[in-house]
């Protein structure tokens, strides 16, 4: 369960987002799951100026998608 | 996948899961466990040596246990990241014995003193994507799974048609390696079932990839029998319905609509039989070589734990709980979900979920876009002008895809003779990060100026070859892609010989083509931040505003006087959405909203420019104005179908279910002092005119026959349906509605129900008969009101917008996006993109998802200064030209115009616009014109190379008989 805190004012969050940058770990978004849907998260927030980490539980990337041979309508290639 | 392996904005933490969160959005705290791998990363090359001499098989969960891997493998031949891991069955983790691995590695890369390492991280939201799990009909061994060895799941039939599968794309079944002559598909397998253990729901996707699997196990083997057992069959979404009729159509395979039981097992040969019963012929008993089980779609396994660990509420299925207005948002600000987690839903809805859900994040932390970002180096240039051609050709297997059939080593040695050629090799997969790292080595170490990749086809891969020319140095235009699996190994599949020599013909003419190929460059052009888009409903305003709250003007252009579209005429929703009052919210957000500019009553006179500088003239009463704009959406809606059939338009007791509804909804006495209503699937589509499913129809009747029930509990209702496509969690409204007595009666199209207006006592009514299918009788049904449930078109307008805005429209006349499953909400014409029912219709919660991503897809260009337009464009030569004009009436995208040189005039190419199709120059009479890239010297070469071959060898013998 998260532990909420009390709301902070968007002045507050630039002020401490600036402090907290270069330490450790630190990105803008979290994306867990690696298949199709989570990649295409990653890339468009990547693409659109976001540092993005992309967390799998699985050795690989891909999902379900990579185990299916082709896919409907066009019969294209899943992987 | 390998994109975003490659991406300098994305860390991917694999075999990882989270620990625990806290905070607040803006700023949550994640731990992380890495799992051990018992690999170190960095040093692992991918080699597989460990995996060749491990001694441990297990069962390989790739391929869904149907063939056996090592404890020591890599996931699967095109993971990412492209390295091994260590099972939990190593017989050095469960023994402390072997170490074989160990051994034989070069690079040291194993290490079996690993711990679970914890990661902390920082980020401001958090997307959900965990995907789904497939039902398992082994814990309740349905139709004997997991105790007849004949009978499987879909997705191992997946694995089993896969050229990476169990038997290299051999269709063999389990018992006995044969290959089945005649297989059976039961449908709804845990899906659409009230019992325990099953789902309520319909998976929404099982009916069409079931077709798919039929239509490729056929081309597997024509000879092949397929039998589907079905419930409905449910083709509802865009191209579904002919897709259907094509796996319909196929010699040998069978649709029976029929419940079915396992009959017995034949145990000589492992063989299962079927009971099932059809309406002519009663209850049968067949036999099959093999089953397939047509397996729903579970939620996450680690659903309950993921809800404990962000706090989320789960819905009844243990689904996300979304709002219905907001399909990505959780109960939790900040955490978002897309993908399976929402519901069962379809790839395409998994791709446009995830562009929304990445919308959401951008409106929530808009204020830090783009400081933490690292923009991608390259080194510099080599200049390679004036060099002799240095090639470096790499042959890809693909897996099996090219080298089950094609000799790569022989094309290769083959290769290595041709002319400039000074490197060639094969690669088991050229677009892994690995293949990646070692075109790279290559090209340094053998100083390489030109590289042709022999694999699929450039649509896909190209782009990323070219990144991988750019990364080594080389101008991108370098890379020659000569395609030797869709043009080679797939069609000559039979004719493994000749489609080697095909092979080297077709490297041999890549050859000669890429030794006069020169470097191009690239336009860098500005970004206009502001968007358009054109359509005031409920997709519209929904992009609009999401765009708008991520900083970026917008300007909302509505052909009507009030926004709002087709969803004026909707008052509520299955789940029980008050559409109005969202609506009237809706539209003053957008009118309260400072960077939203709303144009009513206007239309586009005009639209020019191209990607990022766009010109659109709008008229309105106000007069014309040109608005400048650097994305543009296409929005513009549909319509509903005014039916011609069923005395529609001839009494007032016929009424479409729009009409129906906004009568219901002012609860007119007229309506719900009736008795009887009767309603009409399919009025207007699924037809020859109109071959789709409009999608919404099923749960529209469905959600009006309610309406009516809860309105007027006595009231008779009945459906008359082809096949009812109550899709997702909406199977549950039509179990509903059955249990509430509304009348649900099955008619084909060939007996479609027979209308009548009939005067009786003074009352007026509708007469209508129809024929039962299973009893085989006809009814009779006096209705108070005759409900249609007819189509819905596309806009009326949608024709000349897609002119206008030089985008494609499908068979339907809706609109063509660029592919049906990776980039469903933006069109080939760059910086041009779609959402809501103009892409087809659609239920108002997906309508609001996909116009979230489309928002998110225009952020993508908006939140960049530059955009890069391609080198392989047209030119003119000034002095050949004599300004005949015809190359201007070829082009479709308008980018050639005249300008004066000197005394006269001459065409010139506007390289923004010029999108290299090569049109104007094979009409130009005079030769002026070029597509660069594609040159008339690198094409003559390339073909004088196709018959190069043969003359040598004809003057080889020529000198011989000498």
């Amino acid at each position: 369960m998260i532990k909420v805190e009390k709301s902070v004012p968007l002045k507050e969050k630039i002020h401490q987002f600036f402090k907290d940058q270069g330490k450790g770990k630190f990105g803008d978004v979290m994306v867990l799951g690696g298949g199709i849907s989570g990649i295409q998260a990653s890339l468009d927030l990547a693409n659109a100026g976001f540092k993005v980490y992309l967390v799998e539980k699985s050795p690989s990337l891909g999902g379900k998608m990579a185990q299916l041979d082709k896919t409907f309508p066009t019969n294209d290639c899943s992987t | 996948m390998v994109e975003a392996d490659r991406h300098t904005n994305i860390e991917i933490f694999t075999y990882t899961e989270v620990e625990s969160v806290e905070g607040q959005p803006g700023d949550f705290r994640i731990t992380l466990t890495k799992k051990p791998r018992y690999i170190i990363e960095d040093k692992c090359t991918g080699c597989t040596t460990c995996v060749e001499n491990c001694p441990v098989l297990i069962p390989d969960p790739y391929n869904q246990g149907l063939c056996t891997s090592k404890a020591v493998h890599i996931y699967f031949s095109l993971a990412v990241p492209l390295i091994t891991y260590i099972d939990e069955e190593c017989l050095y983790l469960k023994e402390k014995k072997c170490k074989i691995c160990e051994a034989v590695c070069g690079n040291q890369a194993i290490d079996f003193t690993q711990k679970p390492e914890r990661v902390e991280i920082k980020v401001g939201a958090v997307v959900l994507a965990p995907g789904f799990e497939i039902f398992n009909p082994g814990l309740k061994n349905d139709y004997g799974y997991g105790r007849l060895p004949n009978v499987i799941t879909s997705l191992d039939f997946e694995r089993l048609l896969s050229s990476t599968g169990p038997f290299e794309g051999e269709i063999r079944r389990p018992s006995d390696g044969r290959h089945p002559k005649r297989i059976a598909w039961v449908q709804c397998v845990g899906s659409r079932r009230v019992t325990p253990g099953d789902n309520s729901y319909c998976s929404a996707v099982c009916c069409t990839y079931t077709q798919k699997q039929v239509i490729l196990a056929k081309e597997h083997d024509a000879e092949l029998e397929a039998t589907i057992f079905h419930n409905d069959i449910r083709s509802y979404g865009k191209d579904f319905e002919p897709y259907f009729k094509r796996a319909e159509n196929l010699p040998g395979v069978r649709f029976i609509r029929s419940y079915v039981s396992l009959g017995r097992e034949i145990p000589e040969t492992n063989n299962v039989t079927l009971r099932y019963a059809t309406p002519d012929q009663g209850v049968k008993e067949e036999e099959f070589d093999l089953v397939v089980l047509s397996v729903g779609l579970n939620p996450p396994a680690d659903a309950l734990k993921l809800a404990e660990k962000f706090g989320l509420q789960l819905e009844p299925h243990g689904f996300c709980r979304v709002e219905p207005t907001n399909p990505v948002a959780t109960n939790q600000p900040g955490i978002f979900v897309s993908g399976a987690f929402q519901g069962p839903i379809d790839i395409p809805e998994s791709v446009f979920g995830a562009s929304g859900a990445s919308s959401q994040c951008g409106e929530l932390l808009n204020y830090r876009r783009g400081k933490l970002v690292k923009e991608k180096k390259y080194p510099e240039e080599k200049d390679v002008l004036g060099q002799e051609p240095r090639i470096g050709v790499f042959v890809c297997h693909c897996g099996a895809n090219i080298g089950r059939v094609i000799n790569v080593p022989e094309v290769v040695e083959y290769v290595k003779r041709l002319p400039n050629v000074v490197h060639a090799q094969e690669q088991l997969f050229s677009c892994t990060t690995n293949a990646a790292k070692e075109i790279i080595d290559m090209v340094q170490e053998k100083e390489l100026n030109r590289v042709i990749i022999a694999a699929c086809s450039p649509r896909t891969l190209e782009p990323l070859f070219q990144d991988t020319l750019k990364e080594a140095g080389l101008n991108q235009y370098l890379l020659e892609m000569t395609n030797i699996r869709e043009h080679c190994s797939w069609v000559h599949a039979k004719e493994k010989e000749n489609a080697t020599e095909k092979a080297k013909d077709l490297i041999r003419m890549s050859v000669a083509r890429t030794t006069v190929l020169e470097p191009l460059r690239e336009i860098e052009l500005p970004v206009n931040k502001t968007a358009l888009v054109l359509g005031g409903g409920i997709a519209g305003m929904t992009c609009a505003l999401s765009i708008a709250r991520q900083g970026h003007e917008v300007h909302l252009v509505e052909k009507d006087s009030e926004l709002g579209g087709v969803a004026r005429r909707i008052h509520y929703t299955l789940d029980g959405m008050d559409v109005q009052s969202y609506l009237s919210d809706l539209r003053s957000k957008v009118y309260e909203h400072p960077l939203i500019h709303v144009h009513t009553n206007s239309e586009i006179l005009e639209a020019t420019g191209y990607v990022g500088n766009f010109v659109t003239r709008v008229k309105s009463h106000r007069g014309t104005a040109g608005i400048k704009h650097g994305a543009t959406v296409l929005a513009i809606g549909s319509r509903e179908y005014t039916p011609k059939e069923y005395l529609y338009g001839e009494t007032d007791k016929v009424l479409t279910q729009l009409e129906l509804e906004e009568r219901l909804a002012t609860q007119d006495e007229g309506l719900t002092g009736s008795q009887t209503f009767v309603m009409i699937q399919c009025v207007g589509c699924r037809n020859e005119e109109r071959n789709y499913c409009s999608r919404v129809c099923c749960s529209q009747a469905v959600k009006n026959a309610l309406k009516i029930k809860e309105l007027n509990p006595e009231a008779d209702v009945y459906i008359l349906y082809r096949d009812m496509r109550t899709y997702g969690f909406r199977e549950d409204y039509y179990r509903e509605a059955s249990e509430r007595d509304v009348k649900f009666i099955r008619y084909e199209p060939d007996r479609a129900p027979r209308v009548e207006l009939v005067s009786q006592g003074g009352k007026e009514f509708v007469r209508v008969a129809v024929t039962e299918e299973i009893v085989g009788q006809e009814f009779g049904i006096d209705a108070d009101y005759l409900v249609l449930s007819s189509a819905v078109l596309p806009a009326k307008d949608a024709e000349a917008v897609s002119q206008l805005f030089k985008v494609t429209l499908g068979p339907d006349g809706f609109f063509k996006e660029a592919h049906v499953k990776l980039r469903p909400v933006e069109f080939s014409t760059e910086g041009v993109y779609l959402c809501g029912t103009a892409h087809f219709p659609k239920h108002i919660q997906e309508v609001i998802n996909q116009a979230n991503g489309a928002a998110s897809r225009v952020l993508t260009l908006l939140s960049h200064d530059t955009v890069t337009s391609s080198g392989a464009i047209c030119v003119v030569d000034e002095d050949k030209c004599v300004a005949c004009a015809a190359c201007m009436t070829a082009c479709v995208y308008g980018a050639i115009e005249f300008r004066t040189v000197g005394e006269r005039k001459a065409a010139m190419v506007n390289p923004a616009i010029c999108k290299g199709d090569g049109l104007c120059n094979a009409v130009c009479p005079t030769g002026a014109i070029q597509l660069k890239h594609f040159t008339d010297e690198e094409l003559l070469s390339q073909i004088d190379a196709a018959g190069q071959e043969e003359i040598e060898e004809e003057m080889e013998k020529a000198v011989a008989a000498m």
